[in-house]
């Protein structure tokens, strides 16, 4: 495999450019950039169960929304397969902390101690697979986006309500990477 | 309406995501670690890029088929608990899986199958949610 560029992207190419997915949307059919939505869209359309939040027409409010979310699916196969993620040059700081939690392997995308098949049914795979997978969707249906809804677009817009959401967004995060990654990893 | 444009933008947000590692558990933990400005300058420049387009969107004031501005429709705050009460489930979850929605997709093809259970597990997240809506303060 031949790598077209040095990984990774750098942060300033690669931010513009998800930002501009913003108006690309807006320009194409006045669409608001979001990822999240797709779940909701995802269980009216295959247990909707008279659920009222689920009672949407979601072929029509979503269709878009589904192609663009098998779209990041497609472009990240293509992206693997062309241009593989090389290994990764992790911060020091970072890397002595996953050390410490007993992670070694950190090689790869995700820590392959952790989000294999064969990990699925121990403590860490489980609390960061299923747990965290659960959290993840309940999360971003309760505060009504995700990093794309929020984050990108609702602070770009000025909102709020979406400012509150970052706030939550890295108060969770903070307390999974201190409080329960350490217990659960090591 | 054809699907096949959003389709493209899709594909193209998903290189990005992984080229740029976006997608990677480790970034997420140098991000919460505030160990290195890669993530907060993607999403810093990300927000700049998007606020700029739509200030000149509105500038312009371009219009959409249906002869409406563009743009986003405001986000009801009323007492905000949805908003931090959600926003931070979502972020333990982030901080577990070390992905958001996007990159959860995204991993599923970019080499770690096992990802599709954290994908149908936020399908159940989001199905829990829809049960326990009218129970939830909002």
């Amino acid at each position: 495999m031949s790598h077209l560029f040095t990984h990774p992207l750098p942060w300033y190419i690669a931010g513009p450019l998800i930002g501009l997915v913003v108006p690309a949307l807006l320009l194409l059919g006045n669409k608001p950039f979001g990822v999240a939505s797709n779940f909701r869209h995802l269980c009216a359309a295959l247990a909707p169960c008279g659920i009222e939040f689920f009672s949407h027409d979601w072929k029509r409010l979503g269709g878009w929304n589904l192609a663009f979310l098998l779209g990041i699916f497609a472009g990240a196969v293509v992206a693997s397969e062309v241009a593989p993620p090389l290994a990764l040059t992790l911060s020091p700081h970072t890397t002595a902390a996953l050390h410490q939690l007993g992670l070694h392997d950190l090689t790869g995308l995700t820590p392959h101690e952790v989000f294999a098949w064969a990990s699925l049914f121990t403590l860490k795979g489980f609390v960061s697979i299923v747990i965290g997978g659960f959290l993840v969707g309940f999360g971003t249906a309760y505060a009504g986006g995700c990093t794309s809804g929020h984050a990108i677009s609702g602070l770009a817009d000025l909102q709020p309500a979406s400012l509150l959401a970052v706030c939550g967004f890295f108060a969770g995060g903070l307390a999974g990477t201190y409080l329960i990654l350490p217990i659960v990893l090591r | 309406m054809t699907l096949l444009p959003y389709f493209l933008i899709g594909s193209a947000f998903g290189v990005i995501l992984v080229e740029a590692e976006v997608v990677s558990w480790f970034r997420i933990q140098e991000m919460f670690r505030f160990d290195a400005f890669h993530m907060y300058g993607i999403i810093g420049t990300a927000v700049l890029t998007a606020a700029i387009s739509l200030l000149t969107i509105k500038r312009l004031g371009v219009r959409g088929p249906d002869g409406e501005p563009l743009g986003f429709t405001p986000k009801v705050l009323g007492t905000g608990a949805r908003y931090l009460a959600g926003g931070t489930v979502f972020g333990l979850g982030w901080a577990l899986t070390g992905a958001c929605p996007g990159p959860l997709v995204a991993l599923v093809g970019a080499g770690t199958p096992v990802m599709l259970v954290a994908f149908l597990s936020a399908l159940g997240g989001t199905w829990t949610y829809g049960r326990l809506r009218p129970k939830l303060p909002h």
